[in-house]
C-alpha cells in the first residue's frame, strides 16, 4: 500500500504517535474551522444590519 | 460609511486586513515544513522510539498555551489602564486558541508519557499544571459569555485574568511540591534542552515558529470577529433603545 | 465596617440565615465518603486529610452565594456602594463574616469528622491548624468569586467554576500539612506556604473584589 510505504516505520508506538498527530491536527482543524465559520457568520450579520440601517 | 465607535478598531481592521493573507501563508508553510520534516525525516530516539515525533506538536502547543495566557494578561492590563477596546477583545479572541493549545499539549503530553509511565495519564507536575491552566481558560471564557454588557464583561474578565494569573503561577509551584516535594528533579523530563540533539532541534524550532504564526493569525482573525460582534451588539442596543 | 460585620453575622445566625448549612454539608460529605470507598480504616486514614480538606472547601463554596446575593436583590449593595466605607472595606467585612460563619465552624467540627475517617490522632492538631490558617483564603477568594458573578442568574455554578481552581494551592498545602502531621514528618514548609497564600490573599483580594463590585454596580 502506498500509505504504508510513505509512512516511516513507527514501530511499537504507531498507535500512540498516530493518535497524537490525529488528535492534535483534528483539534487545530476544529479551531480554525470554528473561527472561520463564526467569523463569516458575524460578518454577514453585520453587513445585513448595516444595510438595513442605511435603508432607514 | 459605516460608523465604528472608536478610532482604534478602525485602524485595527484596516491593518489586520492586509496582514492576514501573508500571515496565513507563513503559518501554513512553517507548520507544514516543521511537521513534515519532523515526522518523515528524523530518526527515532533510542529511548523513546518513534514517540519522540510527538515533540513537534507537544512543545509548540505547550509554548503557545502559556504564551496565549500571557498575551491575555498583557491585554487585560492594557484594557484596565488604557481602556483600548481592541485590547480587551483581543484577549477574548485569544482565549479559545490558548485553550485548544492547552488541550493539544495535554493530549500529546499524556501520550508521549506512555513509554515512560506505561499509562496514558500520570499526575506529572507539568501535565497537572496544564490541566489547571485549562480550567482557568474555561472559566475565563465562561465569564465572557455570562455577562451581557460588553464593557462590564471586559472589566470583570480582565480582573479575573489578573487574579487567575497569580494563582496559576502559585499552582505551578504548589503542584511541583505536591507531586515531588520542592527542589527535586523531575523523574521524567520533557525539557527540550536535555534530550534534544540538532537532528530534532531544527524541525522543532520551525514547528514552534509555525505555531506562533498560527496563533497570531488566528488572534487577528478572531479579534476582527469580536470587533464586529461588539459593533453588532451596539447596533442592537441602539435599535432597542429607539 | 464593624457595624456591617455585625449586621452580616446577625443575619447569618438568625433563623433562615443558613448558618448550619455549611456544617451540615461538611458532615454529610464526610459520612458519604466511606460509603463510596469502603469502610477499611487503613484506606480511610490515608485519604482522610484530603477528604476533610475537600469537604471544607466545598462547604465554603456552598455558602458563598449568600455573600452578596441577598444585598444585591434588595438593593442594600447599592447603598453600601454609596456609603462612606470604601468598597474594599465592604469586601473585607463580607469575607470576614463568611469566614466566621462558615470557616470557623468547619474548623471546630473537623476533629469529629476526622474521627469518622480514621484520621490518626497525631494529625488532629495539624488538621485544626491547617484549616484555621487556610480557610480565610477560601473565604476571601470566594468573596471575590461572588463579586464577579453577583446579579447573574445561574451565577452559582459559574462562580464555582471560577473559584475552585483558585483554591488549588491552598488545598494542596493544607492537605499536605495534615498528611505530614499524620506521618510525624515536619510540617513547617507546607504550613509556611499555606500561611503565605492566606496572608497574600487576605491583603490583596479585597481590591479585586471591590473592582468587581464597582463594575457590577454601575
Amino acid at each position: 500500500m502506498i500509505i504504508a510505504r510513505i509512512l516511516p516505520d513507527l514501530g511499537k508506538y504507531a498507535t500512540e504517535v498516530g493518535l497524537a498527530y490525529g488528535v492534535s491536527l483534528g483539534l487545530l482543524a476544529l479551531l480554525i474551522g470554528q473561527s472561520l465559520w463564526k467569523g463569516r457568520k458575524i460578518k454577514q450579520r453585520l453587513q445585513q444590519e448595516e444595510k438595513a440601517r442605511k435603508g432607514e | 460609511m459605516s460608523l465604528w465607535e472608536y478610532a482604534n478598531p478602525r485602524r485595527f481592521m484596516a491593518t489586520s486586513s492586509w496582514l492576514l493573507p501573508p500571515l496565513v501563508v507563513m503559518s501554513a508553510l512553517l507548520i507544514v515544513t516543521g511537521l513534515v520534516w519532523g515526522f518523515f525525516f528524523t530518526p527515532d530516539d533510542f529511548r523513546q522510539g518513534s514517540t519522540v515525533k510527538i515533540i513537534y506538536l507537544h512543545v509548540p502547543a505547550a509554548l503557545m498555551a502559556i504564551n496565549a495566557w500571557l498575551m491575555m494578561l498583557v491585554c487585560s492590563l492594557i484594557w484596565i489602564i488604557r481602556r483600548h477596546h481592541v485590547s480587551a477583545l483581543a484577549a477574548r479572541a485569544a482565549a479559545p486558541i490558548g485553550m485548544v493549545m492547552t488541550l493539544i499539549a495535554l493530549f500529546t503530553g499524556a501520550i508521549w508519557g506512555k513509554p515512560m509511565w506505561g499509562t496514558y495519564w500520570e499526575w506529572d507536575p507539568r501535565l497537572t499544571s496544564f490541566l489547571i491552566l485549562f480550567l482557568f481558560y474555561i472559566g475565563y471564557m465562561a465569564l465572557w459569555e455570562a455577562i451581557e454588557n460588553p464593557d462590564a464583561a471586559a472589566d470583570l474578565t480582565s480582573v479575573l485574568c489578573l487574579v487567575g494569573s497569580v494563582f496559576a503561577l502559585l499552582s505551578r509551584y504548589a503542584v511541583l511540591f505536591w507531586n515531588q516535594g520542592l527542589h527535586q528533579g523531575a523523574t521524567f523530563s520533557m525539557d527540550k534542552e536535555q534530550n534534544i540533539s540538532n537532528v530534532f532541534w531544527y524541525p522543532a524550532v520551525i514547528s514552534m515558529a509555525g505555531f506562533v504564526c498560527l496563533f497570531v493569525t488566528l488572534v487577528l482573525y478572531r479579534t476582527r470577529m469580536e470587533i464586529r460582534r461588539r459593533r453588532l451588539h451596539a447596533l442592537d442596543a441602539r435599535s432597542m433603545a429607539a | 465596617m464593624i457595624a456591617l460585620l455585625r449586621r452580616d453575622l446577625a443575619l447569618a445566625f438568625r433563623a433562615g440565615g443558613g448558618f448550619g448549612l455549611g456544617l451540615a454539608f461538611f458532615l454529610i460529605v464526610t459520612v458519604l465518603v466511606p460509603f463510596g470507598v469502603g469502610p477499611n480504616s487503613a484506606t480511610l486514614g490515608v485519604i482522610a486529610p484530603g477528604i476533610l480538606w475537600l469537604g471544607a472547601l466545598l462547604a465554603c463554596l456552598l455558602s458563598l452565594d449568600r455573600v452578596f446575593a441577598l444585598d444585591w436583590e434588595d438593593g442594600s449593595l447599592d447603598l453600601l456602594a454609596t456609603a462612606p466605607l470604601p468598597l474594599e472595606g465592604v469586601a473585607v467585612s463580607k469575607a470576614l463574616a463568611h469566614w466566621i460563619t462558615t470557616g470557623l465552624p468547619l474548623v471546630a467540627i473537623s476533629p469529629l469528622l476526622g474521627l469518622f475517617l480514621s484520621l490518626p490522632v497525631e494529625a488532629m492538631s495539624w488538621l485544626i491548624l491547617s484549616l484555621l490558617v487556610g480557610t480565610p483564603a477560601l473565604s476571601w477568594l470566594g468573596t471575590f468569586g461572588a463579586a464577579l458573578t453577583v446579579g447573574l442568574k445561574r451565577g452559582g455554578l459559574l462562580m464555582s467554576l471560577l473559584v475552585l481552581p483558585l483554591y488549588i494551592p491552598t488545598l494542596i498545602f493544607g492537605a499536605e500539612v495534615v498528611k505530614r502531621g499524620a506521618d510525624g514528618l515536619a510540617t513547617a514548609t507546607p504550613l509556611a506556604f499555606l500561611a503565605g497564600i492566606t496572608l497574600g490573599t487576605v491583603a490583596l483580594l479585597p481590591f479585586a473584589t471591590a473592582a468587581a463590585l464597582r463594575v457590577n454596580l454601575r
